[in-house]
């Protein structure tokens, strides 16, 4: 096994026995679960909604060439620097070179999954800077030196009085654990940092070719603020954020919000297409956006499954997915979780490293059912665990073969078959005495669900009952 | 070659592999759009009640005043009540006519202000391009409302708008983006629907995150 599989192995086996952990997660996804519904029901035609969100995303990504040529001259004709990043390394030297020809010392955040795909925090506070994460939810688990839990709710996690005791301990102010009260808290102690910072860094939900402007989504202003306050405004975003017009988001927002918390739309979507222009009263004097390839160009080339480009991150298949909800978020060990993550995880950080994720699934098409883009997320698992065996000789092992041949011994032959299915019925009165012990052949199913009991009565012998 | 060209070379190499459009490959248009979206009324009175309750969902408050006599009433009374010290807005004739009658220390936010001095400010009281029924929405930019702070960084932003600004939907407010602004955007446009919000903490809601925990809309 490989290591991010025997993590992942480990961590879920222990999350998924954490009742705590469990009731934390099921209290939070029932209240999203009733006011998306309510929300979808708000469109007059949701499934309709998904198919133009569909067609959308499939003309973006398949003209994406054409699509970030407009988008990135339009930026720059505006007076924004464009850069191109063909993997981590490269986008991290680009932004330490502006935080170095600026002089930065305090660099404040907006949410960015981009950046946690390319360690970006840990590489500034190493190199000496300060770094302050502003969505609350990044905030907190910023505090706790963890990753984020959710690719929406960054601390879904944890319980009011685990924030109480961080901000306690790190901040040593917090008055009670009343939400209210401890979101004042960071309120408080960010502020302060907006004011304070040289460089403000945002991610970006779409990057718009028409009119040459990325947008954001948030709810707390914290990325208007990061992105009115500093002098310097860096974007760091992947390259498969395109949209062709501007009008497409008049679809995609509320669409985003919808599936993402169960909102109408979020209560700040905003578009940045430069840096302050003349005539205008601030904003920051330079304005950089850093496209990120890191991969994503492999998911392109890849025709089958190049429609997990269009993923928005709402969030909805994580919410969704009966393995995402046991295992819990940090188990997967990636930057993007739940089925959307176990897809195109394989496809950035290499196939048989990350192969385990496209295991880690029932199959049960929950994913695809509920993604506003529709990725087709549960046949792309599947495709992930063909295309990680098919390098190999594509025979069988010895073992497959020897078990398939006893298999045959039994199932060609009816008189072998019913005294088998007798014996089962028989056997599995005394299984009891080994169940889940070592020496129950079935041990690794049986250790967490009981065994159905064999049929009292085979079809065949009722068949015969009834005399026909 | 430079970055940009590797990556458009590995870009124009991926695409020589077509994908099958299950859903389709064309671009929706407006009409498509509206056909799935939201609901809004067919006259601009429904308009108006759609607003109003989108708004009160939010959090936000919503007044319609009769001119700018009684605008300027309401505004005096939301000042009593609030006890501002100071204010902020922005260079616009509207906006700065009302907030001088408050008769309180105000910034304008124009080239160079302070953004420590906005910061200690009550109340920001901007001017807006639009607002949108469907979702309650307050459509802002960067030249229409004062540049990027005044909306944000004060406590309370209270929004002057006119009757004649409401528009139906989202695909009217980016219509209305393109057409007013069409090849010289403000650097920033922003949707602003209902006050700063976070649900971070157990999905508990809590108002004024890092933005705005009140937002007024006067409509005149």
């Amino acid at each position: 096994m490989s290591a991010p599989a025997t993590h992942f192995s480990e961590d879920a086996n222990r999350v998924a026995h954490d009742l705590r952990h469990r009731g934390i997660i099921q209290t939070a996804m029932g209240k999203y679960e009733v006011v998306r519904d309510q929300r979808k029901l708000w469109f007059q035609d949701w499934q309709g909604a998904r198919n133009l969100a569909a067609r959308t995303k499939f003309e973006a990504i398949n003209h994406l060439g054409a699509h970030l040529d407009q988008f990135s001259k339009l930026l720059e004709s505006r007076g924004t620097k464009v850069h191109w990043a063909s993997n981590a390394a490269q986008a991290r030297d680009i932004i330490f070179e502006i935080l170095r020809a600026k002089n930065a010392k305090v660099v404040v955040k907006s949410k960015a999954m981009t950046s946690e795909e390319i360690h970006l925090n840990d590489a500034m506070e190493k190199a000496g800077y300060e770094v302050v994460e502003s969505d609350l939810g990044e905030y907190i688990v910023q505090l706790r030196e963890e990753p984020p839990y959710h690719l929406v709710f960054p601390a879904m996690h944890l319980t009011r009085g685990e924030i109480k005791d961080i901000f306690q301990k790190k901040l040593n102010d917090a008055p009670s654990d009343d939400p209210e009260a401890l979101t004042m808290v960071a309120r408080r102690a960010l502020r302060k940092k907006y004011l304070q910072a040289d460089v403000g860094i945002t991610g970006a939900n779409f990057c718009i070719a028409e009119t040459g402007m990325i947008s954001i989504t948030e709810n707390e202003g914290n990325a208007r603020l990061t992105a009115a306050l500093p002098k310097t405004m860096i974007t760091l975003v992947g390259i498969e954020k395109v949209l062709p017009r501007l009008e497409d988001l008049a679809l995609f927002l509320p669409m985003l919000a919808v599936m993402g918390t169960g909102q109408p739309l979020t209560c700040y979507n905003t578009m940045y297409g430069g840096p302050r222009q003349p005539g205008e009263a601030d904003g920051p004097e330079e304005y950089h956006v850093v496209l990120l390839d890191n991969h994503r160009t492999l998911l392109l080339a890849d025709a089958e499954q190049r429609d997990a480009l269009g993923c928005i991150r709402c969030g909805a298949c994580l919410n969704v997915c009966p393995i995402f909800r046991n295992v819990g978020g940090h188990a997967y060990g990636t930057v993007y979780g739940g089925p959307i993550g176990s897809v195109i995880t394989p496809h950035l950080r290499g196939l048989q490293d990350w192969k385990h994720l496209s295991y880690a699934s029932s199959l049960c098409g929950a994913c695809t059912e509920t993604c506003p883009v529709k990725i087709d997320l549960h046949h792309h698992l599947l495709q992930n665990r063909r295309n990680a065996s098919a390098p190999k000789t594509g025979k069988p092992s010895l073992l497959q073969k020897l078990a398939f041949k006893l298999f045959a011994g039994f199932a060609n032959r009816p008189t072998r078959w019913s005294l088998v299915t007798k014996l089962g019925r028989f056997a599995q009165r005394f299984h009891g005495v080994v169940k889940s012990g070592v020496f129950d052949p079935a041990q690794g199913w049986t250790k967490t669900r009981e065994l159905p009991p064999v049929a009292k009565q085979s079809f065949r012998e009722w068949w015969k009952e009834q005399g026909r | 070659m430079s970055e940009r060209e590797n990556i458009f070379a590995r870009i124009r190499e991926a695409l020589t592999l077509k994908a099958h459009a299950h859903h389709g490959h064309d671009l929706p248009t407006v009409a498509e759009q509206r056909r799935v979206m939201p609901p809004v009324g067919l006259t601009v009175e429904e308009q108006f009640v759609l607003f109003a309750k989108n708004a009160g969902d939010l959090k936000a408050t919503f007044k319609l005043v009769k001119d700018e006599a009684e605008l300027s009433e309401e505004l005096q009374a939301l000042c009593a009540a609030e006890k501002w010290q100071r204010v902020a807005t922005h260079g616009s004739a509207l906006a700065q006519t009302q907030t001088k009658l408050l008769g309180l220390p105000t910034i304008v936010t124009n080239d160079g202000y302070d953004k420590y001095e906005l910061e200690k400010c009550d109340a920001g009281i901007s001017e807006c391009d639009a607002l949108i029924a469907q979702t309650g929405t307050v459509l802002v930019t960067s030249r229409s409302a004062g540049g990027r702070a005044l909306s944000c960084l004060p406590p309370h932003h209270v929004v002057i708008a006119r009757r004649e600004q409401l528009v139906p939907d989202l695909p009217a407010a980016f219509a209305l983006v393109k057409q007013k602004y069409g090849g010289n955007f403000p650097s920033m446009i922003s949707f602003i629907t209902g006050p700063s919000r976070t649900g971070d903490i157990e999905r508990i809601l809590v108002l004024g995150a890092h933005g705005p925990k009140k937002l007024t809309i006067f409509c005149w």
